[in-house]
């Protein structure tokens, strides 16, 4: 088997360069932070722009049912991107997960979220794993009822997907946003603000019955696909941090020309260097349908998430009093990246499932 | 020339060189000859000017066909370092008269570059070499001489101007280690064993014909040999759970008595750690054959050291009682260094020499900080004082 590539090709530079510029022309980070305060303004147009003028909501659906028929290296890119900006857009929610849930399917939604004219959200807590139980709601005559907290990507969803418990298993129910009740969270992460969402005997549509495998598999592509958005989120802090001590006199001397505080960067250099290739190779194995992807998932998830962390913590501290200030965008990045390390589980849980996945059992 | 006419070349080659016929070292001589030794090496030096990232393809088919390799493992300095510095520096006579036997492994080369005196700060170095006509005459201690006892030459870095700020005042030298004035002795090592050496040199002689670069450009020549080196470290391709994380990882299998909460946390850690690092490497080889190569070498040898002394760490506690144990003090001089070699506490021993080998952990954190993150250098009091005035 041929080694696979985890550099960017030609292809994944170009679009790189296309959702910077467009990031850079309409992701104002002070915007960003304004979120916090509860103004959702910028997020609609946003969105609106990403989707449809780059085509991104449609990239990973195949170009027969009107996406980009892209790989998961293409999207990886993008999450590179718009975690590097903190843009609060539900690409991960609706453009990789809904979509790959939605994989086997044809028809008006998905050719709907494929065109950026739709936009979806898988009903689970942000914390659920890829590897235990998936938390559903009782289904009665083509009715959901009960509530499912933590749901990311749901206050920009007009439609929810909605797993449930039928009288065949688990099955995925599509829901119109409007019919069921959205109560915003006040959230660790408000530039990917989370909803607790209520359904009250809420009329829903059967998308795809006998639903787990496509369910942990929208679940797992999401985990191995936030290892990318983790590795945007950890450049960005070490470049600012870099950027920053470079400018930053003490004592007479530029303090970036401190060793200790050289060595700590060039730890969190090699550290998102690593992060990197593991993301890459993420990505890369999904995209070539490997074998080997729930271990790539696992290892990926089990190293970048607890990295970008590290590398956020790493900018608060180095940059001193301007890091712990509101008006500086560094805790955008560390609120980020502690909520991204516990969706779709922690690096705790993935190294456990790494544990039967390469033998290495706890118990005797 | 394309991959597919290397191929064919290896193929032509092999079919008139019958490996199960031919004396072992005419077969390396001629494969050198007929430039498929180093294939990214130039036409007349064992090469044929290709791609670097295309010699896996020439080694895998000799090797496929059952051909005697050049038993690269005893002769890494030789052809790690000295061979591309040769190579870039040399003049066409010391290529055709050094590097064929170096390939062939006919002749085994070590290192003379660090003293007592000069460890991480190299250019402080006191070993002195004076003209004496066509001659230059060589005074000094080097150390850490890792198979000076089996080498036939040396690449020597020596102080030929001491009246000038200590970078401009080196020269490179091709030392023949067969000269009376050169005497070896074994360094004995935290293991038991002497890997490496002092070596004393009293009135060495070398003639000038052996100087490789010009008189004062000594520290340029040796940077793009310690370059080189970083650079054969992140290039090796392993396999998941080759090198150390696969005997940690089997001793975990081994051992299921021995097994606890806090250690299988310890390892799964360490296990990802590894599988991240290995990927780290593949992609630094992907970066350097499409010609872009970086100071990240260095950063992948920090992680490497760091690894490979948790991992050592915590097979010894995975052991328990049986760690208690070590195979043998007895010193010997090794003929080649296997880091995974031995038992666990040779291990353990060893790995503390990955952080400070080829550059130590602190120095190569300057080197990502300048050479990566442009960070401004550490400051350098003795820049431009003369050698022969710096506090030693």
């Amino acid at each position: 088997m041929s080694e696979l590539n985890l550099l960017y090709t030609d292809v994944e530079d170009d679009l790189r360069s296309s959702v910077r510029d467009l990031l850079t022309d309409r992701c104002d980070p002070q915007a960003v932070i304004a979120l916090c305060d509860g103004d959702r303004s910028m997020v609609a147009p946003l969105w609106k722009a990403l989707a449809t003028e780059l085509g991104l909501a449609g990239l990973l659906v195949p170009e027969d049912r009107g996406g980009a028929g892209a790989s998961a290296r293409e999207a990886a890119v993008v999450l590179e991107e718009l975690g590097r900006a903190m843009a609060p857009v539900p690409f991960l929610t609706s453009a990789v997960m809904a979509t790959t849930a939605l994989a086997a399917t044809e028809g008006d939604l998905i050719a709907g979220l494929a065109a950026g004219e739709r936009t979806a959200a898988l009903a689970v807590p942000l914390s659920t794993t890829p590897y235990g139980a998936i938390p559903a709601v009782p289904a009665t005559d083509g009715r959901l009822t009960g509530t499912v907290t933590s749901v990311a990507g749901a206050l920009e969803a007009d439609v929810l997907l909605v797993p449930a418990v039928t009288g065949d298993g688990l099955a995925l129910h599509a829901v119109a946003a409007t019919d069921a009740v959205r109560v915003p969270v006040v959230s660790l992460d408000m530039t990917r603000q989370l909803a607790d969402v209520t359904l009250d005997g809420a009329a829903a549509t059967l998308v795809v019955a006998d639903a787990e495998p496509a369910l942990r598999r929208a679940l797992g592509v999401g985990a191995a696909l936030l290892a990318s958005e983790q590795l945007g989120v950890a450049r960005w802090c070490l470049d600012e941090t870099v950027g920053y001590l470079k400018q930053r006199r003490q004592f007479g001397r530029v303090v970036g020309g401190f060793q200790a505080l050289k060595h700590r960067l060039a730890d969190l250099s090699t550290g998102v260097d690593s992060a990197n290739a593991a993301a890459r190779h993420a990505a890369a194995v999904l995209a070539a349908d490997d074998p080997d992807v729930e271990l790539a998932t696992a290892v990926a998830q089990a190293y970048c998430s607890d990295l970008a962390v590290t590398a956020a913590e790493e900018a608060v501290q180095l940059h001193g009093g301007i890091g712990m200030t509101w008006e500086h965008p560094a805790h955008l990045y560390l609120k980020r990246a502690k909520a991204d390390q516990i969706a779709f589980g922690t690096a705790g849980a993935h190294r456990a499932r790494l544990a039967g996945l390469v033998d290495l059992p706890v118990a005797p | 020339m394309t991959l597919e006419d290397l191929r064919q070349r290896v193929e032509e080659f092999l079919a008139t060189h019958d490996p199960a016929t031919t004396e072992r070292l005419e077969f390396l001589r001629a494969r050198y000859d007929a430039g498929l030794a180093w294939v990214h090496f130039p036409e007349g030096h064992g090469g044929l000017g290709l791609p670097q990232a295309w010699q896996p393809e020439a080694d895998g088919l000799f090797a496929a066909a059952g051909a005697p390799d050049n038993n690269p493992n005893s002769n890494v300095i030789g052809l790690g370092m000295a061979a591309p510095t040769i190579l870039a520096f040399g003049t066409e006579e010391q290529k055709r008269r050094f590097l064929r036997p170096l390939w062939t492994g006919e002749e085994i080369w070590c290192q003379l570059f660090s003293e007592p005196g000069a460890g991480s700060d190299l250019a402080a170095l006191g070993t002195r070499a004076e003209r004496d006509g066509d001659e230059w005459v060589v005074n000094g201690q080097k150390v850490w001489t890792s198979s000076a006892h089996l080498a036939r030459f040396a690449i020597l870095v020596a102080r030929t101007d001491p009246d000038v700020p200590k970078h401009r005042g080196m020269t490179y030298f091709l030392c023949d280690m067969t000269d009376p004035g050169v005497d070896v002795r074994p360094l004995r090592q935290i293991t038991g064993e002497a890997e490496f050496n002092e070596v004393f040199l009293s009135d060495v002689r070398i003639p000038d014909t052996q100087r490789l670069g010009e008189v004062g450009q000594g520290w340029a020549v040796a940077t793009a040999t310690l370059n080189t080196e970083r650079v054969a470290i992140g290039g090796r391709a392993t396999p998941r759970e080759g090198g150390m994380i696969g005997l940690v990882a089997q001793a975990w299998r081994d051992h299921p008595e021995r097994r606890t909460p806090e250690l299988h946390d310890r390892l799964l850690r360490l296990w990802v750690e590894a599988e991240v690092a290995r990927l780290t490497g593949t992609r630094l080889r992907q970066k350097l054959a499409q010609g872009r190569p970086g100071p990240e070498g260095a950063a992948m040898k920090l992680t490497f050291a760091r690894l490979n002394q948790q991992l050592s760490g915590l097979e010894l506690e995975l052991l328990g009682e049986e760690a208690l144990r070590y195979s043998d003090w007895t010193m010997v001089r090794p003929e080649r260094v296997d880091f995974t070699s031995r038992d666990a506490g040779y291990r353990y021993l060893r790995a503390k020499g990955n952080s400070i080998e080829g550059g130590t952990s602190e120095i190569l954190r300057n080197i990502v900080a300048e050479r990566v993150l442009g960070l401004p250098p550490e400051p350098r009091v003795d820049k431009d004082v003369p050698w022969k005035d710096q506090e030693k």
